[in-house]
């Protein structure tokens, strides 16, 4: 009887794989598809090829996103490596247009698949909207698209990223990197940018990013060991530690300091003041 | 070995216990009595003719079955913390009128062990609101024992003592069918108490049940103050049976059920919803083991203890929160005994496996932010497994034993999260560890005519608890400090002394009894300034630690005198004395205080007057929350009588504690909540025979 289950269960199995590669005449998706479990965000038509983003969340959102981009030959139905590829997110305000801090469109280990990160400051509005322009070069021919994009305020509204001139008169942007918080010791990180013109926005290396999580729902409490955020030259990141004791929301009360310890932004956290200027929120 | 052990019923010394007081308490002694002879009073000393050596206090918890005694306490009915509490070695922290917690020689429940009947039972709450003897009621038990120092190590890996609970058994005697109903009432806290027992035993089988349910609203300090949050509920249903299979083999099972609800916890900012237990076993005895072995006797038991701390009947709390707690037990022991001659040694193996789990949730006043949630016990398990030998020896006249415990104790942190969470604190902690705990003492004893003199050298060894090694945020009312475990401590080792001379008389006798526990690495808490509290209102927190050393110092003196056939005095002064290395206070460290009975039976009639207080606290320390505890003494009185209706006995008592209705708190009293003040009680307990 046992044995019967189990070649009947073999049987299936066999019919239900063969049937998945009966499908899979598209020579492309023979491979496994190198994104697959990311969400498509944006496909974009243009001089016969579809460019498609791709990111692990649903939506752009305000504060660090990162970012896949494939570029699809329309005539062939295969996806293109090679491509030497450059973008600019442009946001076009009442007044004024800027970009914001991203890095460079770089080949991942599929030579089809772009990688990059943009730092979006504010979201999109009825008036107010970004678009994305890609300028793509191919076996010598190059292509330019421009095409609006969707930045919406994170769904939680938490704070990820800061805006602010600081003390020295320079406009830096901080971003959190994601982050999933537990209770425990997290890595924590985040990217600090110069406003060096509207277009530009540089890392900034050697400053510290003081950090003081607060519970302001539980006493405004603090927790223990947390390490500061220091820079690290190989990701460009300043990386440190933080100490998470209790689900729940947490404010991350933040100090920007350069080299020579002078504070750029932030305040303490004291009995009379309750929170820091810059900082950060968390809820889990 | 522990005396009572060996040899039952107990032969009980007419001298009795007790201290006192010479001198000073002589002028009250008219005022006063005390802990009487055993069959009168409730306390006697554990001795018994053939090896007298320790030191044990007995409280007995008389039923109404053994009438004669029941009628000799002073508040029948009174809850089992009442009863420990009029023991001479115990007292009790208070921070309610619900679940006290026993303290011995000025150790709480982390340096002792509190069993039933050899079982071992863990609380499930992280602040001690549930010490074990809150899982139990009188009408379970025929009597409590308490052991000093390592004279507990029978039941555990202990540094200030054991004390064990002894289920009530009918124990195949020829009774046949009995049956009592009980009940009680008191003013103060309209107290109502309503319990009954109904039993079989013949010689083959027995068969006890029993059940008791308490209801009290707050409790009235002396003056009048109402005590908001003291009110309780609480019942308890017991069985145990036992089958005899053959003659010098029987099967004895027993079970509890005790579940307390809507209990206030005045003196601390929360309530328990609920405090449930389950405590079952099963167990052999045999009369011939293998060899000359004998006494064969192997308990399996398991318990399983909910808590539920809320408060929800607060009206002004800065954030609710739920704080539940599990703890479940399985364990066994199995001993015998071999009697050689004039030396007899005994020998048990025991274990116990324990998982403790508390959780704590706040509810953030802003309903969209997430609920904040803790472990404050990371689902602890620990795994101890123990040998005892003990080997007594008889001399002319004087007795002899040494004593062992060797243990192996681990703890395994089972939670992820509680175990991430700790090691917020201590990156490099492990999820396991091991430790050894050993302990050996030497107790002697001696007749020096007219005087008899027990002298005891000990070494003991304890284990962190789950609180002090693996406790979050747990916070102290007390001290108003959030507690962090810490998994690194140094087991607490103490060196102990132990001495008491007696001086016995017919009618007269007075004794002597001193101990000294030289305590290295002494556990406690201290505080970490730049931590950040995590409770809304806590001044800071503490980090338990090893101290280098504390050294604790008990002193009692006790007496009894006959005055007449009928009138009986008793009196007890004790002075306890606690520093730690830099000759700092520790907290929790009794002032002089001092008790005092006069007691009256004949025929069926009794009476007691009572006196009991202390001195002012010279030695707290405030860094613990303590300040002076005031000078108090309060003044009691009870009479009671037994009426045969129809071959049956009625029993009447009533009594009024704190007559003067004075407003005082203890020293052990959780932020200095009051006493009870005047409170009349009555109960009747009607036997069916």
């Amino acid at each position: 009887m046992k044995t019967i289950v189990n070649t009947w269960a073999l049987l299936l199995l066999t019919l239900f794989l063969t049937a998945c590669s009966d499908n899979a005449d598209d020579p492309v998706s023979l491979e496994a598809n190198p994104l697959e479990g990311f969400n498509l965000l944006s496909r974009i038509n243009s001089n016969n090829h579809t460019l498609e983003v791709y990111s692990e969340a649903s939506q752009l959102t305000v504060g660090y996103n990162e970012l896949y981009l494939r570029i699809r030959d329309q005539a062939t139905d295969t996806y293109l490596s090679n491509a030497d590829i450059t973008w600019m997110p442009v946001m076009h305000m009442a007044d004024m247009d800027h970009s914001c801090p991203r890095s460079l469109l770089s080949p991942t280990e599929n030579a089809s698949v772009y990688k990059g990160f943009a730092v979006f400051q504010m979201p999109g509005n009825a008036e107010e909207y970004w678009d994305l322009t890609l300028n793509y070069q191919l076996d010598g021919q190059s292509f330019s698209v421009t095409e609006q994009i969707d930045v919406r305020e994170p769904a939680d509204a938490l704070k990820r990223v800061n805006v602010f001139m600081g003390s020295d008169g320079t406009r830096y942007v901080l971003a959190m990197m994601p982050l999933t918080p537990a209770v425990a010791v997290n890595d924590f990180s985040a990217m600090l940018f110069e406003m060096e013109t509207m277009m530009s926005f540089p890392v900034v290396e050697d400053h510290v990013i003081k950090i003081d999580p607060r519970m302001p729902g539980m006493g405004n409490h603090s927790s223990p060991n947390n390490e500061d955020l220091a820079f690290d030259p190989l990701t460009t990141r300043y990386r440190g530690k933080l100490s998470l004791t209790m689900t729940g929301y947490w404010r991350i009360n933040l100090m920007l300091q350069n080299a020579n310890g002078d504070v750029l932004k932030g305040e303490p956290i004291t009995e009379t003041n309750e929170n820091s200027s810059l900082y950060f929120e968390l809820e889990f | 070995m522990d005396a009572s052990f060996v040899v039952r019923p107990w032969q009980v010394m007419p001298f009795g216990p007790g201290s006192i007081t010479v001198v000073g308490l002589l002028l009250f002694s008219l005022l006063m009595h005390g802990p009487v002879q055993a069959q009168d009073t409730g306390i006697v000393i554990a001795t018994d003719s053939i090896l007298p050596v320790t030191l044990d206090e007995v409280i007995l918890i008389a039923s109404y079955r053994r009438a004669l005694e029941h009628g000799a306490q002073q508040k029948p009915l009174s809850t089992l913390d009442a009863y420990l509490e009029s023991s001479r070695k115990v007292s009790m922290v208070k921070r309610g009128a619900y679940a006290w917690e026993p303290m011995l020689n000025d150790m709480g429940s982390n340096r002792l062990s509190v069993t039933i009947d050899g079982m071992r039972i863990f609380g499930a709450c992280t602040d001690v609101m549930d010490p074990i003897t809150s899982y139990v009621d009188v009408s379970n038990l025929s009597e409590v024992h308490v052991a000093s120092g390592q004279q507990g190590a029978e039941h555990g890996s202990v540094i200030g003592g054991a004390i064990d609970m002894r289920l009530e058994k009918s124990n195949f005697g020829p009774d046949g069918w009995t049956a009592s109903v009980e009940t009680g009432g008191e003013t103060n806290n309209a107290a109502r108490i309503l319990g009954g027992e109904l039993n079989y035993s013949d010689d083959r089988f027995y068969v006890d049940s029993d059940i008791v349910y308490r209801k009290a609203d707050n409790y009235v300090a002396g003056g009048g103050e109402e005590v908001a949050f003291s009110q309780f509920e609480k019942y308890n249903l017991s069985a145990n049976a036992g089958y005899k299979v053959s003659e010098g083999q029987k099967l004895l099972a027993s079970l509890i059920i005790d579940e307390a609800r809507d209990v206030g916890y005045p003196a601390l900012p929360m309530d328990v919803s609920l405090a449930r237990a389950f405590i079952g076993s099963a167990t052999w005895v045999q009369q011939r083991f293998i060899g000359g072995f004998v006494d064969w006797e192997t308990k399996l038991y398991a318990n399983s203890v909910t808590h539920i701390m809320d408060d929800s009947q607060r009206p002004d709390v800065p954030v609710r929160m739920d704080m539940p707690g599990w703890s479940d037990t399985y364990g066994y022991f199995s001993q015998a005994r071999l009697p050689m001659g004039d030396h007899q040694l005994l020998l048990k193996l025991d274990g116990f496996y324990n998982r403790s789990l508390a959780e704590m949730t706040m509810y953030p006043n802003n309903p969209d932010e997430s609920e904040m949630f803790m472990l404050t016990w990371p689902d602890v398990r620990t795994l101890n497994n123990a040998l005892y030998a003990e080997e007594k020896w008889s001399f002319d006249k004087s007795t002899l034993s040494l004593a062992t415990r060797l243990a192996l104790q681990k703890f395994h942190v089972a939670d992820a999260l509680g175990l991430n969470s700790l090691r917020i604190f201590y990156p490099e902690m492990a999820e396991r560890q091991t430790r050894f705990l050993k302990s050996v003492s030497a107790q002697y004893h001696t007749g020096l005519k007219p005087f008899r003199l027990n002298g005891g050298l000990s070494y003991g060894e304890r284990a962190p608890t789950v609180s002090e090694g693996f406790g979050f945020y747990l916070f102290n009312s007390f001290d108003n400090h959030d507690y962090i475990g810490s998994p690194g401590l140094k087991n607490e080792k103490a060196v102990e002394l132990t001495a008491r001379l007696t001086y016995p008389h017919e009618k007269f006798d007075i004794s002597l009894e001193g101990n000294y526990f030289h305590t290295i690495d002494y556990v406690i808490g201290q505080v970490y300034p730049e931590l950040s509290a995590m409770t809304i209102g806590a001044d800071g927190v503490k980090i338990y630690e090893n101290l280098r050393y504390a050294n604790l110092y008990n002193v009692s003196l006790d007496s009894r005198y006959q005055l007449s056939p009928e009138l009986t005095w008793t009196g007890v002064v004790s002075y306890h004395r606690g520093t730690d290395q830099d000759r700092h206070n520790l907290p929790f460290i009794s002032p002089l205080s001092y008790s005092s009975m006069l007691q009256y039976s004949q025929n069926k009639l009794n009476a007691s007057l009572s006196m009991k207080g202390a001195a002012a606290q010279v030695d707290y320390n405030p860094e613990f929350g303590e300040d002076q505890t005031e000078a108090y003494t309060v003044f009691s009185f009870a009479a009671g009588t037994t009426f045969t209706i129809n071959d049956h006995d009625l029993n009447v008592k009533a009594g009024v504690e704190n007559i003067f209705d004075k407003y005082y708190s203890t020293y052990a009293d959780w932020n200095n909540i009051p006493r009870m003040g005047r409170n009349f009680f009555m109960t009747l307990s009607y036997a069916v025979n």
